[in-house]
C-alpha cells in the first residue's frame, strides 16, 4: 500500500478524478479540432490531421498509465510483479506497428488492382517495359 | 534436493529457507494468489481486445474509405427532447459516457480505500455507487444501438455511413442539380425510402419511390437504401454522374463486435459488484480480516474496464 495517510490519499483520489476528466475534454477538443467542427476549413489539412490524431494517442496513453499506476496500485507493487504484466503487453506496441504497415501495404495492392482494373497499369508500372495487355489476362486466370 | 546448496547460501537472511519457500503461504512479489492471477487475467483480456482493435485499425488503413466518426456518433438522447435531429453533436453523448465510466473508477477506489480501513459501510456505500455508475454507462450504451440499428440501419452486415472521397454536387431527387455540395472526406448516411418520416434528415425532404429501382435524381436498391446521385465536379472523373454507396461493410459487425465485447465487460462487472457488495453487507469479507481483498480484486477488473474503454474511445471515436 501506498504510504499516503488516509486523507492524503482520498484527495489524490479526487485530484486523479478531474485529471482524467480534463484529459478527456482536451482529447475531445483535439479530435473536433482535427476534423473542422472548431475552425472550419482544417479538417482539409493534413498536417492538423496527423498532429492532433498523434496528440490524442499520447493523451490516451497518459490516461492508461495514470489508471494502471494510480488507480490499479502498479506503483506501489513489487516492481518483478509489474514487469511480469508491463512487458508482454508491451509487445502489443511491435503489432501495432506491424499491422499498420501491413494494413497500409493491402491498400496499395487494393489499389493497384484497381488501376489494373481502369486499363491505368501500365502508368503504375513504369519500369517493365514489355508488359502488355496480354499478360493482364494470364493474370485474371488466378 | 538439488536446491539445498542454495537454500543454504540465503539461510542466513532469516526469512528466507525451503520450509517457507515451498510450504505455501508465501507471497511472492507481496502479490496474494488472487491478485495475481487477476492480474494475469486482465493481460490475457488486454491482449483480446488488442487484437480486436488492432484488426479494426488495420482494416480501416486498407480502405479507400472510413465512415467519419463525428459523423457516425452524432447523435444524442437530448437530440429528441427539443434540439432536433439536425443539430449535429459530434462526439458528446459519447464524451458523456466516458465520464461515467471515469466517475465509477474513481467511486471503486475509494470503496478499495475504505476497505483498507476495515470500513464496511464505506465499501459498501461505495460500490454502490459504482454499481450505479457501470449501470448509466450500459443504458448509454443501449441507447447508441438501438438508435444506429433502427434509426440508422446500421447492422452487422450493412453500413449505411460512406465517405465521399471526390468534390461533387448533389442532384435533386428530379434529376436537375442541387445546391448542396460535398467535398472529400465528408461523411453520408443513406437512408430508407420507405422509412423517410421515421428519420429527422427525411421528414423535410423530397418523398422518394419505395420500389428498389433507377430514378431521376437516385437509385434505390434491392435493400430499400436510397441512393442519392451527384455529380463531380473535380478530379479524373468530373462532369460524371456517380451515385452513393454504402460504407466499407465490416465496420457495423466491428463495431456492435467490439463495443458489445467491452459492454459484455461492463455488464459482468456490474453483476459481480452486486454479489461482492451484497457479500461485504452480508460481513463475509469482514470475518477475513484481510482488508477487504476481494473488494481490491474486483476493483482491478473494474479499472481495467475502465482502461479498455480508453482505447476503445480512442480508436472508435477520436481518431
Amino acid at each position: 500500500m501506498s504510504s499516503h495517510s488516509y486523507e492524503e490519499s482520498i484527495k489524490l483520489v479526487y485530484k486523479g478524478m478531474w485529471l482524467l476528466a480534463a484529459v478527456t475534454l482536451i482529447e475531445v477538443f483535439f479530435s473536433l479540432l482535427g476534423k473542422g467542427h472548431i475552425i472550419a476549413g482544417w479538417e482539409d489539412n493534413y498536417i492538423v490531421g496527423y498532429s492532433t490524431a498523434f496528440i490524442i494517442a499520447v493523451l490516451s496513453i497518459y490516461k492508461a498509465y495514470f489508471i494502471i499506476y494510480e488507480f490499479m496500485h502498479m506503483r506501489y507493487e513489487a516492481k518483478g510483479m509489474a514487469m511480469s504484466v508491463l512487458l508482454p503487453t508491451g509487445l502489443l506496441i511491435w503489432a501495432v506497428i506491424a499491422f499498420f504497415q501491413e494494413g497500409n501495404s493491402w491498400k496499395e495492392r487494393n489499389d493497384k488492382v484497381d488501376n489494373m482494373d481502369n486499363g491505368k497499369f501500365e502508368q503504375m508500372a513504369p519500369k517493365k517495359e514489355s508488359f502488355n495487355a496480354k499478360d493482364t489476362k494470364v493474370i485474371d486466370k488466378f | 534436493m538439488a536446491t539445498d546448496t542454495l537454500d543454504h547460501s540465503v539461510d542466513h537472511d532469516g526469512h528466507h529457507n525451503e520450509t517457507t519457500d515451498w510450504n505455501g503461504g508465501n507471497e511472492p512479489w507481496r502479490a496474494s494468489y488472487g491478485k495475481l492471477m487477476m492480474w494475469y487475467f486482465l493481460v490475457s483480456d488486454a491482449f483480446t481486445f488488442a487484437g480486436f482493435l488492432i484488426a479494426y485499425g488495420t482494416l480501416r488503413v486498407m480502405s479507400p474509405s472510413w465512415p467519419v466518426p463525428d459523423s457516425v456518433f452524432s447523435t444524442a438522447p437530448f437530440n429528441n427532447l427539443g434540439l432536433g435531429h439536425d443539430v449535429p453533436l459530434p462526439l458528446i453523448f459519447v464524451t458523456f459516457m466516458s465520464f461515467l465510466l471515469i466517475l465509477s473508477s474513481v467511486t471503486m477506489v475509494r470503496a478499495v480505500q475504505e476497505g483498507h480501513r476495515e470500513n464496511k459501510d464505506g465499501v459498501a456505500f461505495w460500490m454502490f455507487l459504482t454499481i450505479i455508475g457501470g449501470a448509466g454507462f450500459l443504458g448509454c450504451q443501449a441507447w447508441e444501438w438501438s438508435n444506429l440499428i433502427w434509426t440508422e440501419n446500421m447492422t452487422m452486415t450493412d453500413n449505411p455511413f460512406g465517405t465521399h472521397t471526390e468534390k461533387g454536387v448533389y442532384l435533386n431527387a428530379d434529376g436537375t442539380e442541387s445546391t448542396d455540395v460535398f467535398k472529400p472526406g465528408q461523411g453520408y448516411l443513406l437512408h430508407m425510402a420507405a422509412g423517410g418520416a421515421h428519420h429527422g434528415d427525411g421528414h423535410e425532404g423530397p418523398h422518394y419511390e419505395t420500389t428498389p429501382g433507377d430514378y431521376a435524381g437516385y437509385s434505390v436498391d434491392n435493400g430499400g437504401f436510397v441512393l442519392k446521385k451527384y455529380k463531380v465536379t473535380e478530379g479524373e472523373n468530373a462532369g460524371k454522374v456517380m451515385s452513393e454507396s454504402r460504407g466499407p461493410r465490416a465496420f457495423g459487425g466491428l463495431f456492435f463486435f467490439i463495443t458489445g465485447f467491452h459492454g459484455f465487460h461492463v455488464f459482468s462487472g456490474v453483476v459481480f459488484l452486486i454479489i461482492i457488495m451484497l457479500n461485504v453487507m452480508s460481513g463475509v469479507y469482514e470475518k477475513r480480516k484481510n482488508g477487504y481483498e476481494m473488494v481490491e480484486k474486483i476493483g482491478l477488473y473494474w479499472h481495467f474496464v475502465d482502461l479498455v474503454w480508453v482505447f476503445v474511445f480512442l480508436v472508435f471515436y477520436l481518431l
